[in-house]
């Protein structure tokens, strides 16, 4: 038992390591994310043009919004670097636990998607002159939560998505449907926060269900998608 | 087998011209509404086909995860489409009853979001299944259905919980309802949903002989089956 958690977690540390290294050399998803979210912060602010209070109402929508469409840049890089070469196939036949990948996959975009959030949540208060009303540290597990949220669902349909003709286009129409409550929750929950309207409990609670949720759903039926044949 | 589907059609057929009757001339007219509340005969019925319907195709996914019978995916797949079917015809029907009596066409109620997000999830699993014509389709489709059914119940308190603060239109009705309505609803009920039976009975017999086809088309492409190749329709298909 312990030596196969062992090899769970070792496995998916050497994964997530060898993409972390990837990514650090080509910088490609990274890159793409943040001037695509940088694109959509700039036509949203021309689009609305809010005042101050307004900010506060419509900011946790847009923000969520953009990193929402951006993940989706990393979250097509997953999977498509590890067809080229047949590394995918050669993962199937082998007996590492399929769960190791897929967490290895999903941290990894997790740690790029909270890059880019660290990165753009200031360009935000800066555009919108943003200044929290609430208590603005429970924007942290907000933050925490509702990525993990849009990540492992996301890392789950583009493996699902991997075999399917035009999948790009196929993480989109099956991940937002999904992942409508999560999106809900964080919006919500950043709302509630920045105008200080009442207790964020509720939401937080609520992505954290949707967390355990899906990310117990993922871990119980990636290896089937994997070994899919 | 087939027999048994001519008679059930022709009862369906029955149960619907006498649903029809009874919604428009025998159940009496509601008091504040008018004629418009008549809707509400196709309206529940439909909505009440329709989840019965995913709720098949949920039960008929993970029979097919477990078991990899072929039968399974096949009842998966007539049972997404038509409910996907019953589910629009809800979905349209809804708002033109809405409008003459809540004022609006539509409103972000908890029952009205979730149906809403209950189809666009079963569109997504038609679409994946349209642009996925591999071998392991189903299995991708299967764990799909499976994703679905675990986020309804997180919609539905997400929703109830953002619109029970705010003030929404009232949906129960007042007073107590005539026996007459109560009569023509029932059977419009039965009648839907016989209607929903057979037309996903009818799309479960489509999709077996279609992959009856497809598998005898790909043994005569090995030519392993050439004595019964006269049986075989000339044209497949297009999809």
């Amino acid at each position: 038992m312990t030596e196969s958690r062992n090899s769970l977690w070792s496995l998916a540390v050497a994964t997530l390591v060898k993409d972390i290294r990837l990514e650090w050399r080509s910088k490609d998803a990274l890159n793409a994310m943040l001037f695509f979210s940088l694109l959509v912060v700039v036509i949203f602010s021309f689009s609305f043009d809010p005042n101050a209070e307004e900010s506060r109402q419509i900011a946790g929508g847009l923000i969520w919004v953009a990193f929402l469409f951006s993940s989706i840049v990393a979250l097509n890089q997953t999977w498509a670097r590890e067809l080229r070469n047949q590394v995918l196939d050669a993962y199937r036949v082998s007996p590492a636990p399929a769960n190791s990948l897929f967490l290895a996959k999903a941290i990894g975009n997790f740690l790029f998607v909270l890059i880019l959030e660290a990165v753009m949540t200031p360009l935000f208060i800066v555009f919108y002159n943003l200044r929290a009303l609430g208590p603005a540290w429970q924007l942290i597990p907000v933050g925490i939560l509702g990525t993990w949220a849009l990540v492992v669902n996301g890392t789950f349909f583009a493996a699902l998505s991997l075999r399917t003709r035009s999948r790009e286009i196929m993480l989109p129409l099956l991940l937002f449907p999904i992942s409508i409550p999560a999106i809900q929750g964080m919006v919500e929950a950043t709302r509630i926060i920045l105008s200080a309207d009442g207790s964020a409990r509720f939401w937080i609670v609520l992505l954290l269900t949707y967390d355990v949720v899906f990310t117990t759903a993922c871990l119980g039926l990636f290896g089937t998608i994997l070994q899919a044949e | 087998m087939k027999r048994a589907f001519t008679i059930f059609s022709l009862v369906t057929a029955i149960l619907l011209v006498y649903g029809l009757y009874q919604a428009l001339v025998a159940a009496p007219t509601e008091r504040t509404m008018g004629d418009v509340q008549r809707i509400f005969y196709y309206h529940v019925p439909s909505a009440w086909t329709a989840f019965c319907l995913f709720f098949t195709n949920l039960i008929a996914s993970i029979v097919y995860l477990a078991t990899k019978k072929i039968k399974a995916d096949a009842l998966a797949v007539a049972s997404a489409e038509v409910g996907v079917v019953f589910c629009t015809i809800v979905l349209v029907t809804g708002p033109i009853w809405a409008r003459p009596v809540w004022g609006i066409w539509w409103t972000w109620d908890v029952r009205l979001t979730t149906t809403l997000v209950l189809w666009l999830i079963y569109v997504a699993y038609l679409v994946l299944r349209r642009f996925s014509d591999t071998a392991q389709t189903p299995i991708l489709a299967a764990v799909l259905s499976i994703f679905g059914a675990l986020d309804v119940p997180l919609v539905y308190f997400s929703i109830w919980f953002f619109r029970t603060q705010h003030p929404q239109p009232v949906m129960g009705k007042g007073g107590s309802l005539d026996p007459r309505m109560l009569h023509a609803f029932l059977i419009n009920l039965l009648a839907f949903t016989c209607f929903g039976i057979m037309v996903c009975w009818a799309r479960y017999r489509l999709e077996m002989l279609h992959r009856e086809v497809e598998e005898a088309h790909a043994m005569e492409s090995l030519g392993t089956s050439s004595s019964n190749e006269a049986s075989l329709p000339l044209s497949r298909s297009s999809r």
